[in-house]
């Protein structure tokens, strides 16, 4: 496959930085706007797939192996579960942070108001730990789908 | 001949669920509302949050998340053990 | 029936996703077929949740005027529909895996070419 051209990697390396930064924001604001772990996943794993499409599959997996991407998936998956076994001193996924006046901890007026950061608990730790769970899965997946469409033809059986 | 008895089973169904989507109730006037009007009254209060939906994702309905995320964590490893003898080439 | 074209959109949507399912030869197409039909089940469960004039259950700058909880759309609905796009996705990621293998195996993606899965 011929190599993509300049302009494709330069507007691909103006885009990128944007683009995380809008999947980070929904990441992080998941209790306040539209938005959270998945979303935000998705829009990251989307903006470093541009990066595979523009720069080519070999450049990329010679920096992020999909080793170290699992790695990622298993730090999300184990973030969640503790965070729901940390509330068990009431039940299961008990939002032990609520309104305790640590971190997170605030209750927020009710009605419309207009968005403190510092509220809802637990609620947005699990937001960060599904949404680099997601975010690995989901580049995992498109990483091994780009070296299956790299491999040779394909002719072994 | 399966495919003589798939068309007229086809068509059945599809008779079927489309009168059903003109006999449903009027689009945009639910009838039974306790659940969810108790969600957005409390939801501020017991958990803190903003948003209704991302509380009952991660509060209300937390074990829902945990089997997705098991889902999505089943499915990332099936796919990388399906296409495993191409990731070292 | 005109005020329940939503529900129309959605049987449409199934009725579509279920003939690409049955009657299509293509494996790609089938995969095809499934996602829409996916898609109508997700968009009858959005559908459920809706109230006339209603806005989305946040409450970071409310309209002005917004009556609680009279306004504001069901989240319980929106939530399992979130869950169930997430799902979809991986189903989507393992067909895609699996429909390539069979390529590779295979050299052809016509399901009544493909023998030795005939029972």
């Amino acid at each position: 496959m011929s190599e993509p051209s300049k302009i494709v990697k330069t507007i691909a390396s103006i885009i990128f930085p944007p683009t995380m930064v809008f999947g980070i924001y929904v990441i992080l604001h998941g209790h306040l706007t539209p938005g959270g772990g998945f979303q935000g996943g998705a829009v990251v794993a989307s903006a470093i797939t541009l990066l595979l499409v523009a720069f080519g599959t070999a450049e990329i997996a010679r920096r992020l192996k999909e080793s170290h991407l699992s790695v990622i998936e298993s730090i999300g998956a184990l973030g969640f579960i503790s965070l729901a076994l940390l509330g068990l001193t009431a039940t299961f996924f008990y939002n032990f942070l609520a309104g305790s006046g640590f971190i997170f901890g605030r209750i927020p007026p009710f009605g419309s108001n207009p968005g403190d950061m510092n509220t809802a608990g637990t609620l947005p730790l699990m937001n960060i730990s599904v949404g680099l769970k997601v975010i690995a899965g989901l580049f995992a997946v498109v990483l091994v789908l780009a070296f299956v469409a790299r491999s040779k033809g394909g002719g072994k059986r | 001949m399966r495919r003589g008895l798939a068309i007229p089973i086809f068509i059945i169904f599809s008779c079927i669920i489309i009168s059903t989507a003109i006999m449903m109730r009027p689009f945009g006037e639910p009838k039974s509302t306790e659940m969810d009007d108790y969600i957005i009254k409390n939801a501020q209060n017991e958990t803190g949050a903003n948003n209704a939906v991302t509380s009952v994702v991660f509060d209300y309905r937390g074990f829902d998340t945990l089997g997705e995320a098991t889902v999505l964590f089943t499915a990332v490893a099936g796919v990388l053990l399906v296409l495993r003898r191409y990731i070292h080439e | 029936m005109i005020q329940n074209l939503p529900y129309i959109a959605v049987a449409l949507l199934i009725i579509i996703g279920l003939y690409a399912t049955i009657f299509k030869k293509n494996l790609i197409k089938i995969i095809m077929g499934i996602t829409i039909l996916e898609s109508g089940v997700n968009l009858f469960l959005i559908t459920l949740g809706y109230r006339k004039g209603a806005v989305a259950p946040i409450y970071t700058n409310l309209p002005e005027g917004t009556k609680v909880p009279q306004s504001l759309t069901f989240p319980v609905p929106q939530a399992l529909t979130l869950t169930s796009i997430v799902i979809g996705v991986a189903v989507l990621a393992l067909m895609l895996a699996i429909a390539v293998q069979i390529y590779r195996k295979y050299r052809t993606l016509d399901v009544t070419k493909i023998r030795r899965l005939r029972g």
